[in-house]
């Protein structure tokens, strides 16, 4: 029941990733791709180096070693993408279409022009700010252009009235969907553990991403909010063309979701494929959950069900 | 019961207070108190004419300080015994109209205040009241409101701001001796300067947080003075810099020539025109203050403010350029030192460095903390209170009644403010008015509790 994997272009291309902390190798020369407009999942035991990955990608930490490379086109075309390595810029304009080098790139900006958000796997809301609130602060850059950079907005000028009952429609639009529109003038820190997972992805969505990078979005939620947490994610994948990037320790949800897997175990990438292949794969099996004899079976099991 | 408290929910019973239990319970703490009094406030030695020590009987304050025990207890009591039987603090909602309501009566009594002032001590009594109490609490409130958008909204903890207050004061008093600029030329370039010498200060500094922040800003406020004491040429040095043009009614002085206010207007001349135009400037710019602090928070650059001061990692992830952001709350915030610092130079026509130490700056912290960091009415109210307070305890003769003629009311005034404050700061630890106004909703506005709020981290 394999299903064949549909050859998609991709968005994000990480190549020879490698990242030390002193004598500690974290993350050890990974490469992988993450298809335009697809749900991948990057999975492995604790420690094995997916958070790390996650930060260079998101610019928190800066690499040692590696490239990686954003392009907003149909396909990271070899010829630009090796014309911006070789100089200095942390950005090509490729006809159309951008491509951009994010370890080059201070993290704000890595969210701001190449349009990646992240979420974290301790909720990072604003807690002592509303709900509506912490939206409207997702589209900060957008709203500081049409506030003429605080001077327009100041006397309240009509194009800055505009833009904001925009965003505030925007927002509505979001807690309508991930359905917190009755508690929108509630602080974000009142919220149910789960209400505020969600109310974070409704956030970075807000930020307009072209790739939405999800720290273990389901830690800590329930069987239901779970399912509930997979419709969003794929409704995020087909309605609004968001390709996501996930770690996750849910193998439920890797498995329901996930169109392609990526396994890493002690910064090493040690398999990818579709979910159903990795999860044949004796390797992973072994590196993921652990090789004695005795605990395979029940984790197979656990895996199985 | 009635009130905002119990809407539709039932209050828990309330039950009598218990008086003789309480009266007991005073009463024991009376009589400790005597018999610690007694052996040290009850008999006193003195020397006589001869030199020889003599027991001097105190006993009246021995009874004062008992009974004084007493009292205090019996109100501590009844005050916890309110306390614990108090219906559960409802989410306290100011509708918009009373609101409005009451901004609009405060502003009533803020520009009818000078001649409140007249008009209840009398043209002698009031120059002390409109100078000492109304002119001196506004600056204050005006600094707060500053110092305020730095540390309340962006949490960027500053105990250097008297620099930018400094950096306003020598710009007017330079500018205006040197080259003749009037005090209205003067104002908006000692903001100007103030907000580039944020910014100076803020680009080394801003990647430090806490407590370094805290550390490095109190350091630059240090150099800022030490500069003013040691650049003599250019400032005068300790001497510091006298006859600074006073600010005039569009050209008019105020004084008692021809061409003055009084005479230009056919008044008789009172120094008092003076204090009333000083008083609604002052009024005036921290009411400017106040405005463009509600309109920013409002804005896309005050909510990034906030949202730094919640969580910066959150706010970088979100594309907010932190660099910027908290540079502009530095500059700005530092711009309004600025004008404060025009103002007071043409208020005092005289400057020198010893206006511009730390302790200055621990004032102005003192009161956006004691107000509730981020909120405007909380950081007024603090300003009334601290400085208003500090200036009402210079009257404390009523005091000699008790402890005697040679007591000495004005050395106590200190001690009893650091009393007061650290007893603010117990019962009201995060400031008068901790609760944060969202900036925006799309129902009713609800006050968000203190507790949800961060502090920041620098």
């Amino acid at each position: 029941m394999t299903a064949p994997e549909a050859p998609k272009p991709p968005l994000l291309a990480v190549d020879h990733l490698t990242m030390r902390f002193g004598g500690l190798v974290a993350v050890n020369d990974v490469s992988f791709r993450v298809a335009k407009g697809g749900i991948t999942a990057l999975i492995g035991p604790n420690g094995a180096g997916k958070t790390t990955v996650f930060n260079c990608i998101t610019g928190f930490y800066r690499p040692t070693e590696g490239r990686i490379a954003l392009s907003t086109g149909p396909d990271l075309s070899a010829p630009a993408l090796d014309r911006l390595t070789g100089s200095s810029n942390r950005h090509i304009r490729d006809g159309a279409h951008d491509i951009y080098l994010l370890e080059r790139m201070p993290g704000h900006e890595i969210t701001a022009n190449a349009r990646v958000a992240r979420t974290f796997q301790n909720i990072r809301l604003f807690t002592g700010m509303t709900c509506l609130e912490n939206l409207l602060v997702a589209q900060h850059n957008a709203l500081m252009r049409a506030s003429g950079y605080t001077i327009l907005g100041l006397f309240g000028s009509p194009g800055w009235r505009r833009a904001e009952d925009h965003a505030v429609e925007r927002a509505r639009g979001w807690l309508e969907r991930i359905g917190l529109i009755d508690r929108a003038d509630d602080p974000a820190g009142d919220l149910p553990y789960g209400d505020q997972r969600r109310l974070e992805i409704a956030r970075a969505m807000l930020t307009d991403p072209l790739l939405l990078c999800l720290d273990e979005p389901a830690a800590g939620l329930n069987p239901r909010e779970s399912a509930a947490l997979s419709i969003l994610l794929r409704s995020i994948r087909d309605r609004d063309g968001v390709s996501v990037l996930l770690i996750e320790h849910d193998m439920s949800v890797v498995m329901e979701i996930s169109d392609h897997v990526i396994v890493l175990e002690y910064g090493v990438k040690i398999s990818e494929g579709s979910p159903d292949w990795v999860r044949e794969d004796p390797k992973v099996v072994a590196a993921y959950l652990g090789v004695e004899d005795d605990e395979i079976d029940v984790a197979a099991r656990e895996l199985e069900a | 019961m009635s009130g905002p408290g119990s809407d539709g929910r039932t209050a828990p019973q309330k039950e009598p207070f218990a008086v003789v239990p309480a009266l007991k319970e005073a009463l024991l703490t009376g009589l400790v108190t005597f018999g610690l009094a007694f052996p040290i406030l009850a008999y006193r030695t003195e020397q006589d004419l001869s030199n020889r020590l003599v027991i001097e009987p105190r006993w009246a304050l021995a009874f004062t300080a008992a009974g004084l025990a007493f009292a205090l207890r019996l109100i501590w009591l009844f005050g916890q015994s309110r306390r614990s039987l108090g219906p559960p603090a409802a989410p306290r909602v100011l509708s918009p109209l009373a609101g409005k309501i009451l901004s609009r009566a405060g502003l009533a009594i803020l520009l009818s205040y000078p001649f409140l002032a007249v008009w209840i001590t009398g043209p002698a009594g009031a120059i002390k009241w409109i100078d000492n109490f109304g002119i001196q609490i506004l600056i204050y409130v005006m600094l707060g409101w500053g110092l305020n958008i730095v540390v309340g909204l962006a949490g960027l903890l500053d105990l250097g701001y008297v620099a930018f207050y400094a950096v306003g004061a020598y710009s007017t008093a330079l500018l205006s001796t040197h080259y003749g600029l009037s005090f209205w030329l003067c104002l908006p370039l000692a903001g100007i300067f103030a907000a580039l010498w944020g910014i100076i200060l803020g680009f080394p500094v801003l990647r430090l947080r806490g407590d370094y922040l805290a550390i490095v800003t109190l350091a630059f406020g240090e150099i800022i003075r030490l500069v003013l004491i040691n650049w003599v040429d250019l400032t005068n040095g300790y001497a510091g810099i006298s006859s600074i043009p006073r600010p005039t009614f569009f050209g008019l002085p105020f004084n008692a020539s021809e061409t003055g206010f009084a005479a230009t207007f056919g008044l008789e001349f009172t120094p008092l025109h003076r204090l009333f135009f000083l008083f609604y400037l002052i009024l005036a710019l921290a009411l400017l203050t106040n405005w463009v602090t509600i309109r920013l928070r409002r804005l896309p650059i005050g909510r990034a403010w906030e949202a730094l001061r919640e969580d910066e990692i959150a706010a970088r992830a979100l594309g907010i350029d932190t660099v910027v952001t908290k540079l502009t709350a530095f500059a700005i915030g530092a711009m309004f030192g600025g004008f404060a610092g025009a103002f007071i130079a043409a208020r005092q026509a005289f400057i020198s460095p010893e206006m511009f130490v730390f302790m200055e700056s621990a004032v102005i912290l003192a009161i956006v903390v004691l107000g509730g960091m981020g909120s405007q009415l909380g950081v007024a109210l603090a300003a009334v209170a601290m400085i208003g307070g500090t200036e009402l305890l210079r009257e404390l003769d009523w005091l000699k009644a008790v402890f005697g003629t040679d007591f000495d009311p004005t050395q106590y005034r200190m001690l009893l403010f650091g009393l007061a404050m650290v007893l603010i700061m117990i019962w009201k630890p995060r400031g008068l008015i901790s609760d944060r106004e969202p900036t925006i909703a799309l129902g009713r506005t609800k006050s968000i509790s203190g507790a949800l709020v961060k502090e920041g981290h620098g």
